[in-house]
C-alpha cells in the first residue's frame, strides 16, 4: 500500500497548514493573543470549538488516502479502520442493533415456503453491558491521559488561565467515550442499522463527515481570495474599478444561487462524461465532482462578503491613519496589507464560520436535487436522499435520516454557536 | 424622483445582459452543442449527420457570436447568442425538449407557487416580527436566553428535516393532512397547509434573531429614552415609537424578496408536489432540460432585479431622511 493524494486530499492538507502558519503569525500579536483568549472564555465557544475540532480530525483521519496493490480501489485510514463494515455488508435494511433483517423474506425451510426474518450475516449478539463498560474505561482512559498532558503543558507555560478548560475537558471526554462505544459496538452489532443494498449507516455517517467538512472549508478557501481581492480594492480604489467590481457582483447575485450552481454543476457532469480519461476509479471521479463542486460553490458565494469588505474598506480609507500613510508615500500594496487587511480581519473570520455552517446545510439540498456531490460519494444529502424514498414503507426505516440529521445538527449547530461567540467578542460595536 | 427611477430601471438592463452572457457562456460555449447533442442523443454510435442534425432541429447551429456568412444587420442577429439569449428579453422563452411552451407553462404554474410563497412569506412575517418584539420586551431575563438558544438550534436543522418531519407526523401518523399533491380553487387548502406551516416554523430561528438585533439596537437610542422620560409604559414605547422604527430596515431588508415570491420554494413544492415553479425548475434540472432552466435563470433574476429596484423605491417611501436625486 503507497499514500495517493486525491485532489481534495491536497487541499485540505494545504488548507490545514496555511491555518497554521497564519495562526502562528497572528498569534504573536498580544491584541489578538487577548481576542482569543476572550472568545474561548465562554464555556460555550469552547465545548463548541472542540467537537469542531473532533469533527475536523474525522475529516482528515479520512483525507488520507492509499492505494491497494493488485486492486482498483482507493482507501482512506478511516476505510481501514472499519474494515469489517465496509466489507461485510447485509443484504437489505436492518434497524440499529438488530439481529435480524427489517422485512420477512420467503425462504424453503424443510421443503415448506415460510416468511421469516432472516438473521443478519454479520452480527456476532455479545454481550451489550460488558462491551459498554469496557468501552467506558478505554474512552476515559484515552481522554484522561490527553488531559493528563494538556494539564502538563498548561504547567509548565506557569501561566494561570482564564479559559474555563474544564468544561472543555468535559465535552471532550464525552466525545471520546461516546466514539469508543459506537466503535467497540460496531464489532458486533450494525449500530445504527443498515441502509437499502445492507451498508452500515455508522460508517456512512462518520464518511459523510469528511464531505461535509470538506465542502465547508475549501468553498472558504476558494471564496476568500475572490472576495478579498475585489471587495478591497473596489472600496480602496473607487472610481472605475469599484464600478466594474460593484456590477460583477449584482449580476453575479441577481441569478438565483440554487439555478446558477446546478447550471454550473449540469455542465460540469457533461463534461466529465465526455472527458473519462480524467480520472481511474469511481472514487476519483467523485473527488474531481467534489472537488468542482467546491470550485462552483466558491466562485457563485463570494458575492455577500465581497460587499461587506467593499463598505469596510471605504470606511478605512478615510481614516487619518491610512491617509497619513498616503502622503508619506507607502506604497497602496502595503497601505492595503498593513492597514486595510487587519482590519477587515474580523468580518472575514465571522463570515467565515457563518458561511460554513450554511454550506454544511446547503450540501444536503444540493445533492436533494441531484446537484450536490456525486451520488455514490457518501454524504449527507445523498443519504437523506435515500432515505426519502423508503418514508412510506411501514414501520418506517427511520435511521439513516436520524443517524444523518443528528450527525449533521450537532456539526452545525456548534458552528453557529462558535461564530456568535466570535462576533460578541470581534465586532467593534459590541465594545461599548 | 420619477428620474431616479428611471435611472434604476436603465442600470438593471446591463446587468440583465451580463446575466444573459454568464448564462450563454454556460450554456453554449463551456458545454458546447456538440457536448450537448452527445449526451441528449445518448446512443452508443454516434455519427458526425447526427449531430449536426440534432443541432438543426434546435437552432444551434448558427455561429456564437457574429456570423460572417450573412450581411449588414443579421450578422449580428443570426447568431445563437442573439437567438438564444437576447430573445429571452421579450419573455419569448421558446419551447422545452417535450416541445411545451415554457411560457405557457410558468403562466400555469405561477399560481400554485405563489400559494405557498405568499402566505409562508406574510405568516412568517407577522410571526417573527412579533415573537421579536416579545423577546425584546423580555430582555436579559431567563425567556430571552432561552428563545435565543431555542433559535440557534432551528437555525442549525436542516431544512429537509422539518420537511420529513411534518410529513411524518401530520400525513403518514396523525392523517390531519394528504401527504402531498395539488388541487386548484379552494381545494388547495388542505394541500398548502402543511407546507405554510413548515416553511414558517424552519425560518423563525434566523429572522428572529436578526429581527430581535435591529430592534435591540434601535432601543438604546435617545428616543425611546425620551418617550420612557415622558412616562410613557413600556408596551407603548414599544409598539408606538420602537415597532415603527425598527420596521425601517426590516421592511426595506424584505422588499427584495417579494418578487421572488414567484418562483417558488425549490425544495418545498417537490417534497409536496405541488405543481409550481419550484418543482417545474428541479424537473428541469434533473432531466437536464436546459431551456427551462435558462427561462428560470433569466426570469429569477429579472424578478430579483425588480426587488432591487423596489427597494430603493421603498427606502423613499418609509424613510423621510432619504432623498434621492
Amino acid at each position: 500500500m503507497n499514500i495517493t493524494l486525491l485532489w481534495t486530499d491536497i487541499m485540505v492538507w494545504l488548507l490545514l497548514f496555511s491555518i497554521i502558519v497564519w495562526g502562528y503569525i497572528v498569534s504573536r500579536s498580544p491584541r489578538v493573543r487577548e481576542q482569543w483568549r476572550s472568545i474561548f472564555k465562554s464555556k460555550i465557544a469552547l465545548s463548541s470549538a472542540i467537537i469542531l475540532l473532533f469533527y475536523l480530525s474525522f475529516a482528515l483521519i479520512d483525507s488520507i488516502h492509499f492505494r491497494v496493490e493488485n486492486q482498483h480501489r482507493v482507501v482512506s485510514l478511516l476505510d481501514i479502520a472499519f474494515e469489517h463494515r465496509v466489507k461485510n455488508r447485509e443484504r437489505t435494511y436492518s434497524a440499529p442493533f438488530a439481529t435480524h433483517e427489517y422485512s420477512k423474506d420467503i425462504t424453503i425451510i424443510n421443503g415448506e415456503t415460510k416468511q421469516i426474518y432472516r438473521d443478519l450475516k454479520y452480527v456476532h449478539s455479545g454481550n451489550i453491558v460488558i462491551d459498554t463498560i469496557k468501552s467506558i474505561l478505554i474512552g476515559v482512559a484515552i481522554s484522561l491521559f490527553l488531559i493528563w498532558l494538556h494539564i502538563r503543558y498548561r504547567k509548565k507555560r506557569g501561566k494561570d488561565s482564564i479559559i474555563p478548560w474544564s468544561s472543555g475537558y468535559i465535552t471532550l471526554t464525552t466525545l471520546i467515550v461516546l466514539f469508543s462505544w459506537l466503535y467497540i459496538m460496531s464489532f458486533s452489532y450494525h449500530v445504527l442499522g443498515t441502509d437499502k443494498v445492507g451498508g452500515d449507516v455508522l460508517y456512512a455517517t462518520l464518511k459523510s463527515i469528511r464531505t461535509g467538512v470538506l465542502i465547508g472549508v475549501l468553498t472558504t478557501l476558494v471564496m476568500l481570495p475572490i472576495s478579498i481581492a475585489l471587495g478591497v480594492s473596489a472600496g480602496f480604489f473607487r472610481g472605475w474599478i469599484d464600478d466594474i467590481i460593484q456590477y460583477i457582483y449584482t449580476t453575479l447575485n441577481s441569478i438565483p444561487s440554487v439555478l446558477l450552481i446546478s447550471a454550473t454543476v449540469l455542465i460540469v457532469q457533461v463534461l466529465l462524461d465526455n472527458h473519462p480519461d480524467w480520472f481511474n476509479s469511481t472514487l476519483e471521479r467523485s473527488d474531481l465532482r467534489l472537488l468542482f463542486l467546491v470550485v462552483i460553490l466558491g466562485v457563485t458565494s463570494w458575492t455577500g462578503l465581497c460587499r461587506l469588505l467593499r463598505a469596510e474598506t471605504l470606511k478605512i480609507s478615510q481614516i487619518d491613519f491610512v491617509k497619513a500613510s498616503k502622503a508619506f508615500g507607502v506604497t497602496n500594496f502595503n497601505i492595503i496589507r498593513k492597514h486595510i487587511i487587519p482590519n477587515l480581519m474580523h468580518i472575514i473570520l465571522i463570515s467565515v464560520v457563518l458561511d460554513f455552517s450554511g454550506l454544511v446545510l446547503a450540501e444536503a439540498v444540493l445533492s436533494y436535487v441531484g446537484v450536490g456531490v456525486d451520488p455514490t460519494m457518501y454524504s449527507w444529502g445523498n443519504m437523506i436522499n435515500q432515505a426519502r424514498l423508503e418514508m412510506a414503507r411501514e414501520p418506517m426505516v427511520w435511521w439513516s435520516l436520524f443517524s444523518s440529521f443528528i450527525f449533521m445538527s450537532i456539526l452545525v449547530l456548534s458552528a453557529n454557536l462558535f461564530s456568535d461567540r466570535i462576533q460578541v467578542v470581534l465586532d467593534p460595536r459590541n465594545e461599548v | 424622483m420619477l428620474l431616479y427611477i428611471i435611472k434604476r430601471i436603465l442600470y438593471a438592463i446591463p446587468i440583465l445582459i451580463g446575466v444573459n452572457l454568464i448564462t450563454f457562456i454556460l450554456f453554449f460555449m463551456v458545454n458546447s452543442p456538440n457536448d450537448m447533442a452527445r449526451s441528449q442523443l445518448g446512443a452508443k454510435q454516434i455519427t458526425p449527420q447526427m449531430i449536426e442534425a440534432w443541432k438543426e432541429s434546435k437552432g444551434y447551429n448558427k455561429p456564437l457570436f457574429l456570423n460572417n456568412k450573412s450581411k449588414g444587420i443579421s450578422k449580428i442577429t443570426d447568431t445563437l447568442f442573439f437567438q438564444e439569449s437576447l430573445k429571452l428579453f421579450t419573455f419569448n422563452f421558446g419551447y422545452s425538449d417535450n416541445n411545451r411552451d415554457i411560457k405557457e407553462d410558468i403562466k400555469e404554474r405561477m399560481y400554485p407557487s405563489l400559494a405557498i410563497a405568499l402566505p409562508t412569506f406574510i405568516i412568517g412575517l407577522v410571526t417573527n416580527i412579533s415573537l421579536a418584539l416579545i423577546i425584546i420586551l423580555f430582555r436579559g431575563t431567563i425567556l430571552d436566553t432561552t428563545t435565543m438558544v431555542v433559535a440557534v438550534i432551528i437555525m442549525s436543522i436542516s431544512g429537509l428535516f422539518y420537511i420529513i418531519a411534518g410529513q411524518v407526523l401530520f400525513s403518514k401518523m396523525w392523517h390531519l393532512v394528504p401527504i402531498s399533491g395539488y388541487q386548484s380553487g379552494f381545494g388547495a387548502i388542505k394541500f398548502v397547509i402543511l407546507p405554510i406551516i413548515i416553511g414558517v416554523f424552519s425560518g423563525i430561528g434566523s429572522s428572529v434573531r436578526w429581527y430581535r438585533s435591529i430592534f435591540l439596537e434601535e432601543i438604546n437610542r435617545d428616543y425611546i429614552r425620551t418617550a420612557r422620560a415622558k412616562g410613557l409604559s413600556e408596551t407603548s414605547v414599544l409598539f408606538k415609537h420602537l415597532l415603527p422604527n425598527g420596521m425601517l430596515p426590516i421592511l426595506t431588508g424584505v422588499v427584495v424578496i417579494i418578487p421572488t415570491l414567484f418562483m417558488g420554494s425549490l425544495i418545498m413544492e417537490s417534497f409536496f408536489g405541488i405543481p409550481g415553479l419550484g418543482s417545474y425548475t428541479i424537473d428541469a434540472i434533473k432531466a437536464q432540460d436546459f431551456a427551462i432552466v435558462k427561462a428560470m435563470v433569466f426570469l429569477g433574476s429579472f424578478l430579483y432585479i425588480v426587488g432591487l429596484i423596489l427597494t430603493d423605491i421603498s427606502y423613499t417611501i418609509f424613510d423621510p431622511r432619504i432623498k434621492l436625486g
